[in-house]
């Protein structure tokens, strides 16, 4: 018997990769089965306008159409998308219809599928179809939408779906007993996930036997699969959801969107196999977008600096709709502003304000990245003000190890409540200052040297992970002695096959190669999954199968102690996929399969797990074009329990260069008339690889979660969380000598140009 | 139109219709799924295969211009034995995680490696840039293709 994990922490290779490296991964696109139809969806031109007449018979005329969908066909009441996370009836009211009907909202809102022989036939056809708009105000954003001048709903009364307060002690008394207070406002730009394979479905109906199987699900295909099976009236046991290979989630791919509804509805209404696979326009247009926040934010400090209170307010931009997981964001702003930091009194409010943009949803450490922003600038700033070294203000704040677990703010109006779970923040602060050479980078502090101002600065976060309630997993010995794991999890390109295999050989005490697979997402695999979303599947899935592997150790156990004659708890486990009693004796597990032997285990908390960390970046700006190099990177975070080092590592700098792209490049920009100006990967800029090549990331274990038998925390998520407050801050202090404050993302070059424009006028008046 | 081209060391004869893109073909009509479509404009670099030993976007380029071609997959560069040195690198280096822009990251760092066994990491940063990858933060691919250059040069032709 093993008495130390052989897996667990290694970095062993992916098991994905044979597959994917070969070109023999299997994403839904490379789905074909015979005799399927194509469907193409015509999508809102306008951001605002209400549906005069849709005529569809030109299209429906056309060699190889087979069907045009529109809200007529879908019946009498159109079904809308329910809230998967946060639900209130507040917000119901601006759930999304599957299909436009009397109104369209943004441009990108489907209002008809068309189903025909080809993708191309399909898509052709849409110019087909004659469609009466009339234009409607556009509320482009959130400020037109707190006029309320124009509303999105006018059944509503209002274009405020919910305002969201973070609450702890008493924020007003505080500020106003404070010696120092400091109030700034900051805007974080709307950009979204842009995964690199678009969404796709293929829905196929069999009408004989009224069963329905849909392919490209992944994140959480049997919540899916509940709003479908109420939608189309058809029993859940008579839906099958397949995850496929999936080309990254980030958050955004995997909800219920109208697609969901539309291209199951559409097969059952062609009575056949229907496949939809985005383009990347309609990506860009069709799938949440994220982040676009303004929020003032007010700091009070004793002047020790000591942080006192935070108080402040967001103005979120939601989009036309409240989408899935909408909520999240604006939740996690008031819920994290604090951060690591130790602050007694906090009241920030977020208002989710409709306009008619693309809706929202969560993009990876979503209201983090945006709350991190703020509060790391902030605390920059009040450190200057007070005459505090950055560091030892951060460090007289954090959240000492003595006070865990420590309680985040009270979300209202839902009363959730979240701790911190276990950790040492000095830990990662020192490792970081250490691993990235603070001290001796700190001479470059500000200087400009060959035309270029350098500057370092430091940010700290906590990342919550582990999202509940549950997750399940069964392990099945095959007969060929090897053992199967199916669960709950699902995969969206993180290596969970790989890490999930891990942990159940590590459990079951057999060499990796006897796991035969990992079977996760597809409802067929198992009664009830949850998926994968808010960092969840290491620690959720991960624990469900050390709950299974305990019961099929246990039926293996008796079922080899009934062969060889001895009492069950005698019974080892050899490496050599065998089953050992005291004398010597060994029966295979392959014999033992034919007695048909699995072990079923769940785990369930709604505890979250908090990994915790310290990024610091070194820049150089040029102050004539106003383009920022990132000169070093120095990530560290503490994850509790390290599974693959390999796969976290990968997790940790992906996550850093997403953030580096959303803190420097990428934004969905609108117009005043709703419409999107950034549809191609062309104008949505995106990181290449030369443009952020020095990265480095440090990971410890250090902390275990106490919330969980593996003793893991959420990782998935850490590494985009601080990028931009650490990269603002260290832009700030590379022209300290000018007094730039960087308050909006993204930091183009235009954009810090006219900021050291402005500084410049600023304090020499008289020279120019 | 029917057009013959090799494809993967196999001539091939399809139908196609004018307007079909090359990656169309090669993943609809020749099964060859490995080549990805990413954003069918040629900014993402998913789609890409080699084209008379050049790397080509296979979403700019129509299947009648493939006529009388050499054309190279990423199932062209793969055998079930074993993983190529390229192949295993990238392995080796987690230069990889959803897998979808992978082929297109194998099919260009080959046709550069092909040309230029010694790239150094700033001329396969510049070579690779045209290839969009949004899980990986791009530092292990850098690292697999350094690594894998050994496996290009030819032995005894002097290249290091």
């Amino acid at each position: 018997m093993r008495t130390t994990n052989t897996f667990i922490g290694s970095p062993v290779e992916r098991i994905e990769d044979l597959r994917f490296l070969r070109g023999k991964g299997q994403y839904v696109d490379d789905l074909s089965p015979h005799g399927m139809l194509h469907a193409a969806i015509l999508r809102s031109a306008v951001a605002h306008g209400r549906i005069r007449s849709i005529d569809a018979s030109a299209a429906l005329a056309r060699p190889g159409v087979r069907a045009v969908i529109t809200a007529a066909d879908i019946g009498p009441t159109v079904p809308r998308i329910p809230l998967r996370q946060e639900p209130l009836p507040v917000l119901t009211r601006f759930e999304q219809p599957v299909i436009a009907h009397g109104k369209v909202r943004y441009v990108g809102e489907p209002i008809a599928v068309v189903v025909a022989d080809s993708a191309a036939i399909a898509e052709d056809a849409l110019e087909a179809i004659a469609l009466d708009i009339e234009s409607l105000p556009v509320v482009a954003d959130h400020r037109r939408s707190a006029a309320e001048d124009v509303l999105l709903f006018d059944e509503n009364g209002t274009n405020l779906a919910i305002e969201l307060t973070g609450v702890m002690g008493d924020a007003d008394a505080a500020f106003r007993d404070a010696p120092y207070v400091r109030r700034e406002r900051f805007r974080v730009q709307r950009h979204t996930a842009v995964p690199m394979e678009p969404r796709g479905l293929l829905a196929e109906w069999d009408s004989k036997a009224g069963r329905l199987k849909v392919s490209g699900a992944v994140k959480v295909p049997f919540a899916i699969r509940k709003v479908l099976s109420t939608q189309l009236s058809v029993a859940e046991d008579r839906i099958e959801m397949v995850e496929n290979d999936a080309g990254a989630g980030f958050g955004v791919r995997g909800e219920f969107y109208p697609e969901d509804f539309l291209i199951p509805f559409a097969a059952r209404f062609v009575g056949g196999s229907v496949k939809w696979i985005e383009d990347r326009r309609e990506h860009l247009l069709a799938t949440n977008h994220a982040r676009e926040i303004e929020c003032e934010l007010e700091i009070a400090c004793a002047r020790d600096g000591a942080i006192l209170a935070l108080r402040g307010h967001g103005e979120i931009d939601m989009g036309a709709y409240i989408r899935t997981n909408a909520v999240t964001p604006g939740r996690n702003v008031v819920q994290v502003i604090s951060g690591p930091y130790r602050i007694p009194n906090i009241h920030v409010t977020t208002a989710l304000r409709m306009t008619n943009k693309t809706p929202v949803g969560t993009y990876r450490g979503p209201g983090r990245f945006e709350a991190d922003f703020f509060r790391e600038r902030l605390i920059d700033m009040a450190a200057q003000d007070l005459g505090i070294d950055r560091v030892e203000f951060r460090r007289r704040n954090l959240v000492a190890a003595s006070e865990m677990p420590y309680s985040l703010p009270t979300v209202l109006p839902y009363d959730m409540n979240s701790e911190c779970d276990s950790g040492d923040y000095q830990i990662t602060l020192d490792r970081c200052l250490q691993e990235f050479g603070w001290a001796e980078k700190s001479a470059l502090q500000g200087r400009l040297i060959d035309g270029r101002y350098h500057g370092i600065a430091l940010g700290c976060y906590i990342e919550g992970g582990a999202s509940g309630p549950k997750e399940n997993a069964r392990l099945v010995l095959d007969a060929d002695g090897m053992v199967s794991v199916y669960v709950g999890s699902s995969a969206v390109g993180q290596g969970l096959e790989t890490v999930l295999a891990q942990i159940a050989a590590d459990a079951l005490e057999i060499p990796m190669d006897r796991i035969s697979g990992v079977f996760h997402g597809s409802t067929a695999y198992i009664h009830e999954g949850f998926g994968s979303y808010g960092s969840r599947s290491v620690v959720m899935g991960g624990s469900a199968i050390l709950a299974a592997a305990t019961r099929l150790r246990e039926a293996i156990r008796v079922a080899a102690s009934k062969r060889l004659g001895c009492a069950a708890a005698d019974i080892e486990i050899a490496d050599g996929g065998a089953a050992r009693a005291p004398d010597g004796k060994t029966v295979a597990l392959a014999e033992l399969a034919g007695d048909g032997l699995s072990g079923e285990g769940s785990y369930a908390s709604n505890k979250r797990t908090y990994s915790y960390g310290a990024h610091a970046a070194h820049v150089a700006v040029d102050p004539g074009t106003g383009h920022v190099a990132l000169i070093d990177y120095m990530a560290v975070e503490d994850v509790g329990r390290i599974i693959n080092p390999e796969t976290l590592h990968g997790q940790t700098v992906g996550a850093i260069v997403q953030g580096l792209g959303g803190t420097f490049l990428e934004h969905l920009v609108y117009d005043a008339d709703g419409q999107l100006l950034t549809g191609s990967l062309a104008d949505y800029l995106m990181p290449t690889m030369s443009d952020f090549p020095n990265i480095r990331a440090v990971a410890l274990e250090v902390h275990r979660s106490p919330n969980n038998p593996l003793g893991a925390k959420g990782a998935g998520e850490g590494g985009i969380i601080p990028v931009a407050g650490v990269i603002a801050n260290a832009v700030a202090s590379a022209l300290s000598s000018l007094g730039v404050q960087p308050r909006e993302l993204p930091l183009t070059p235009p954009r810090l140009w006219h900021l050291i424009d402005a500084a410049r006028a600023r304090s020499a008046p008289s020279a120019r | 139109m029917p057009i013959r081209f090799e494809v993967n060391g196999r001539q091939v004869s399809v139908e196609v219709e004018p307007r079909m893109t090359l990656a169309d073909c090669l993943r609809h009509l020749l099964r060859l799924t490995g080549t990805h479509v990413g954003c069918e404009h040629g900014v993402c670099g998913a789609c890409t295969v080699i084209v008379d030993g050049a790397a080509v976007r296979s979403c700019l380029m129509l299947a009648v211009q493939a006529e009388g071609t050499r054309v190279v997959t990423v199932e062209g560069l793969s055998s079930d034995d074993a993983l190529s040195p390229l192949q295993a690198s990238f392995r080796k280096h987690h230069a990889l995680q959803c897998g979808f822009c992978t082929p297109g990251m194998i099919t260009t760092a080959h046709a550069l490696l092909s040309d230029e066994p010694d790239a150094d990491a700033a001329r396969i940063r510049d070579v690779l840039s045209g290839n969009l990858c949004r899980c990986t933060g791009y530092i292990p691919i850098t690292e697999a293709v350094l690594e894998a250059r050994a496996a290009y040069r030819k032995p005894g032709s002097g290249q290091r």
